[in-house]
């Protein structure tokens, strides 16, 4: 059973998983799905600044703080009891893509050649993690939601703005990927 | 967005905190009942844990998947969105076509969003910002707790991001 659950899932296991949070926050407690609101909450919390925009009972928004304080704690648990003992399977056109742009496919989840403390002050570390970050956390709130708020709440209530933005999501990641990445991995 | 409904309700006198619910939030805390800071949402750290679990086994969370995804090399990001999205849409007709309640026995309310620009130029730049960092919110989170500590700072960076946007939201069109 635990070697079964230590594999991989499988995107029709993780994508039902994923769609049942919807009913699950709805039927708990009348809660929408969306994660980006968290970022907002503990600015409201922490740095309210007199901002119209953050003056609000944050407090009673606190459930969405701990559905996020538990996504982490998903992810220890995960990494640390559930972790798949093989290397990651990238795709072979994805391996030769980014070798192409030197980017090291390495065993892990996330490449340690972007994603570790030494590039923290470099300046890839200032557009992976400061300017994307930034972009993430900007984009999310302009657009009012991110992939859970928009591309799975937005879409199962069939709202056609959601669609927009979800449409603009994958619009900005394709650019991103297509036509800024080689230009950026160039810098280094 | 649309907070109406609840300021035709009498709870909307008798609770005070229905009142000061946020605008434009796309997860608002619909329920009337009064809820206990820690008893009432432990619940939702539960749903979250087992939300993040299945975002790390099924490598969500990876930044090669969401490569995968922008190259068009993979079908197992679109999978899991579709199905979700699927998902999401047979239980949100059920519970409407049912009229099931929450457990609080309350109505289970829902809303509409309006179109503003913000849809399209806040999420194309979520979309730039989502491939560089290869995380949406909810992986950030997950990132940092699979050990990838350095997210940290993607994840400070994303709270100035929304930060920023609160100080200059009157001035960008919507």
């Amino acid at each position: 059973m635990l070697e079964f659950i230590r594999q991989p899932w499988p995107w029709y296991v993780a994508g039902a998983l994923i769609g049942l949070t919807v009913p699950a926050l709805l039927l708990l407690g009348n809660k929408h799905f969306g994660i980006s609101s968290s970022l907002r909450h503990i600015c409201a919390a922490c740095l309210p600044a007199n901002i119209p925009f953050f003056k609000y009972n944050w407090r009673r928004e606190m459930w969405n703080l701990f559905f996020v304080a538990g996504v982490l704690l998903g992810g220890l648990v995960a990494t640390q009891l559930l972790s798949n003992p093989d290397p990651i399977q990238v795709a072979p056109a994805t391996i030769a893509a980014l070798e192409s742009h030197n980017v090291v496919v390495d065993s892990n989840l996330m490449p340690s050649s972007i994603f570790s403390f030494e590039n923290l002050f470099s300046l890839k570390g200032l557009i992976f993690f400061v300017l994307g970050g930034f972009l993430v956390g900007f984009g999310t709130r302009y657009a009012g939601g991110c992939t859970s708020g928009h591309a799975i709440m937005g879409l199962s209530t069939l709202q056609w703005p959601s669609l927009v933005a979800t449409c603009c999501f994958m619009t900005g990641g394709f650019a991103m990927v297509h036509v800024f990445f080689p230009f950026i991995m160039k810098l280094f | 967005m649309s907070t109406q409904h609840i300021s035709t309700t009498e709870e909307f006198v008798t609770n005070p905190l229905v009142a000061e619910h946020p605008i434009e939030c796309e997860a608002p805390n619909d329920q009337l009942t009064r809820e206990t800071t820690i008893t009432s949402n432990i619940k939702y750290l539960i749903v979250g844990l087992l939300f993040g679990i299945v975002f790390v086994k099924a490598e969500i969370i990876s930044w090669y998947r969401i490569q995968e995804m922008f190259r068009l090399h993979s079908f197992h990001m679109y999978g899991v969105i579709g199905t979700a999205v699927v998902v999401g849409m047979i239980s949100v007709w059920l519970i409407k076509k049912f009229k099931i309640r929450t457990i609080q026995g309350e109505e289970v309310v829902f809303h509409k969003k309006d179109f503003h620009w913000g849809n399209i130029i806040g999420a194309s730049m979520f979309g730039l910002g989502w491939a560089i960092t290869g995380a949406c919110p909810g992986p950030l989170f997950a990132q940092i707790g699979s050990g990838f500590l350095v997210v940290i700072v993607t994840l400070l960076s994303a709270i100035a991001g929304t930060w920023t946007y609160g100080l200059l939201r009157d001035r960008l069109p919507h």
